[in-house]
């Protein structure tokens, strides 16, 4: 049998003293996506932050084991260039570093990291317009500071972008279809199905079926209120748009 | 008096009333060496800056204007005015390490205020162009600098301007007749090799560009010396009808130094200014920046950086005059203090009646790198017109920790990703630098400094 790409196992979290993820368990192989669908506030986006690193969260219990290694233990720019990659649900403006220059930073850290040699600017420029061809994005995106100024649209695709020029393991993609219209939609959806390998993983958090009609998932899992309380197959997200959040929650806490 | 030493706490009491002696004789204002065969007219207007001088004496922290820039240490120091034409000795080598060096085009070089024509060199320039010294110019076409010189930098509110008036020897003219364009930055370089403290130079420049006309112009100010020397310039840039002009003063000067450098703009109708002040340099340097907006529907842009670390003290001073309807100005300025350092930034805009539909936007950003650095920030909106937009804003700040998330969750180390994002901040001000190669060398220029100053990376967010 593979080795998972990711285990987690009864992480539980608090910010600032309030409890939010409460016991976690998930298990992700090579060649996998998966899809956490929730309510809100049920602990979606802080899975994703804590997985990916972000400071301001007091894991108080359980363990995240990516590629043999304690991923808590790791600084987000460590897990980055282990291949864990985090698509935010609000990708950040950032005025004055010119995207090229930002990505070039960003794909020469994860060759040094594997030791490789780095790409010089030229050799990195004809590279790196292959991949936005990909996400159908213009060119002269490349040339403006990173996601400043950019649609809502174009941002996601943005982040898929950066997905495609620095082809994670493992990738998480946090709520990408939260205010993409259906013609970005698929864009984005085809990015990420072109990126899909049968060595790599990903993580879909959603609130919507919606984008599992484009990404369709190996598994659905259901979080609400800190915990995984049911998981199945990509019919699980059919179901749930029967049934809502609500029925299919109480159903899951009854006894069966 | 006696030389100033920052080390001792000297009572600042008595300076509001207090006028300093200037050293230099009464005869040899504006009557020796190459200033001998100045113009009657200019003589008077010498009197007057003298004369204002002696009635202002120098501004106090109870001066509304310097609440926040001591210059007390200036008033401590004995001026001594650098007479010697000349270029002391400075070698074309010396000022090869300097900013701007390799830039093509025209370029004038003081040491000291004074003309080195040696180290200057004119390119080719476009029928009626005039880049030279204006000594020269005043002995030799003064009905040029008649219209001009003198009419925009006003010295009845400030006291560093009427002591430049009555005591400039020299500076820079430049004038560009109506329709000619100069395609290559007119480069202006101003050296210091002073080599006692409380050397005092009041370099003196003039830029016309006559209606239809486009030109670059980059002032700089460095060091050859380590004294505690006072640099008080100012520069009268007049932008005629639909002209086009991009100025950017880069003070760099030693770390023991003063600098007080006003620009007084005045710009016609249509017109398009962008002038950058960059301020890197000195122990104390105040920019006064006075545009007038003289005409309907031109566009002014007043952009800024200031890098300030250890004890210095940056102070930028504006005053924008919306005189006429349809009017465009916009104040960015951008400071990144580090140690116990300081940056000042005192915006006013003035709206007159009849000024209608004026847009003016003004925003200072301040970057503390330390907790012991401290920016001070004063807007001020004055509006006599009823159909103008006018806003303001200022931020005072550590790096945003979400945009340093972002950039390592994509494999940046937090070190650098603090890099970056200081880096970008400078950044929003250098790319306004219209001039390519300007802006490109500029950006290096403010990216190694940025790199020696590790409080970057200290534990800032």
């Amino acid at each position: 049998m593979k080795q998972p790409i990711i285990t987690i196992q009864n992480l539980s979290a608090d910010v600032e003293g309030r409890q939010i993820l409460k016991g976690i368990n998930l298990t992700i192989h090579p060649g996998e996506t998966h899809a956490i669908m929730g309510p809100n506030g049920s602990g979606k986006s802080t899975l994703a932050a804590i997985l990916a690193g972000r400071e301001g969260y007091n894991i108080t219990g359980g363990e995240v084991i990516y590629g043999g290694r304690d991923l808590l233990a790791l600084d987000p720019e460590e897990r980055a260039c282990e291949g864990v990659f985090l698509a935010f649900q609000y990708p950040v403006e950032i005025p004055g570093v010119n995207s090229t220059y930002f990505l070039r930073a960003a794909y020469n850290e994860i060759r040094k990291h594997r030791g490789l040699a780095e790409l010089d600017a030229v050799d990195f420029l004809t590279f790196v317009k292959e991949k936005v061809k990909l996400l159908d994005l213009p060119e002269d995106l490349l040339k403006r500071p990173v996601n400043y100024g950019f649609s809502g649209g174009e941002k996601k695709r943005n982040e898929i972008f950066q997905m495609a020029v620095l082809e994670p393991k493992f990738a998480i993609l946090d709520e990408t279809d939260s205010g993409l219209d259906i013609d970005a939609l698929k864009i984005v959806s085809n990015g990420v199905n072109t990126l899909k390998r049968s060595d790599n993983a990903q993580l879909v958090i959603t609130h919507y079926q919606r984008l599992l009609n484009f990404i369709v998932p190996d598994f659905v899992h259901v979080l609400n209120d800190g915990r995984i309380v049911k998981s199945g197959g990509k019919e699980l997200a059919l179901e749930l748009e029967e049934t809502g959040y609500e029925g299919m929650i109480h159903a899951a806490a009854a006894p069966a | 008096m006696i030389p100033m030493n920052m080390n001792e706490n000297k009572p600042t009491v008595a300076l509001a009333n207090r006028v300093p002696e200037p050293t230099i004789d009464e005869k040899e204002l504006g009557l020796s060496g190459r200033n001998a065969n100045e113009p009657a007219w200019l003589l008077s207007d010498r009197k007057v800056g003298r004369a204002r001088f002696a009635e202002l004496g120098l501004p106090s922290l109870r001066d509304e204007d310097w609440r926040f820039t001591k210059v007390a240490p200036i008033a401590e120091m004995e001026f001594k005015p650098e007479l010697e034409p000349g270029s002391h000795g400075v070698t074309e080598r010396e000022l090869n390490q300097f900013p701007f060096n390799g830039l093509a085009g025209s370029q004038l070089v003081f040491v000291n205020g004074q003309f080195a024509p040696e180290l200057s060199s004119v390119a080719k320039l476009p029928e009626g162009v005039k880049v030279m010294s204006l000594a020269d110019v005043l002995a030799t076409e003064p009905a040029l600098v008649k219209p001009h010189l003198c009419r925009h930098a006003l010295t009845d509110t400030n006291a560093f301007t009427a002591l430049n008036t009555a005591y400039f020897q020299d500076g820079a003219f430049i004038h560009v007749p109506a329709g000619q364009a100069v395609a290559e930055p007119i480069h202006l370089r101003f050296v210091s090799t002073a080599k006692h403290d409380g050397t005092t130079a009041h370099p003196r420049n003039l830029i016309v560009a006559a209606r239809n006309s486009r030109v670059t112009v980059i002032e700089s100010y460095v060091s050859l010396s380590n004294a505690t020397y006072f640099t008080n310039s100012v520069t009268e840039l007049v932008a005629g009808d639909n002209a086009v002009v991009e100025h950017l003063k880069l003070q760099d000067e030693n770390q023991q130094s003063f600098h007080i450098g006003t620009l007084a703009a005045h710009c016609g109708r249509t017109s398009n200014v962008v002038t950058h002040s960059i301020a890197l340099g000195a122990k104390l340097s105040r920019t006064n920046i006075y545009a007038a907006l003289a005409g309907e529907g031109l566009e002014c842009i007043l952009n800024g950086l200031y890098l300030t670390r250890a004890e210095q003290l940056a102070d930028h001073y504006m005053i924008v005059d919306h005189a006429e309807a349809h009017g465009e100005s916009h104040e960015y300025f951008n400071g990144i203090l580090a140690d116990k350092s300081k940056g000042v930034f005192h915006g006013r805009i003035l709206v007159r009646p009849g000024a209608q539909k004026t847009d003016a936007k003004q925003t200072n950003k301040n970057l503390l790198l330390s907790d012991n650095a401290t920016a001070n920030t004063k807007p001020q909106l004055e509006i006599y017109a009823d159909d103008v937009k006018c806003t303001h804003g200022a931020t005072l700040g550590q790096l945003n920790d979400e945009s340093i998330f972002y950039l390592r969750s994509r494999c940046i180390p937090l070190e650098k990703a603090r890099r970056m994002l200081v880096h970008a901040f400078a950044g929003e001000i250098i790319d306004r630098v219209r001039c390519i190669a300007v802006r490109e060398e500029l950006d290096r220029l403010v990216w190694d400094r940025l790199e020696q100053n590790q409080q970057i990376t200290a534990n800032s967010s």
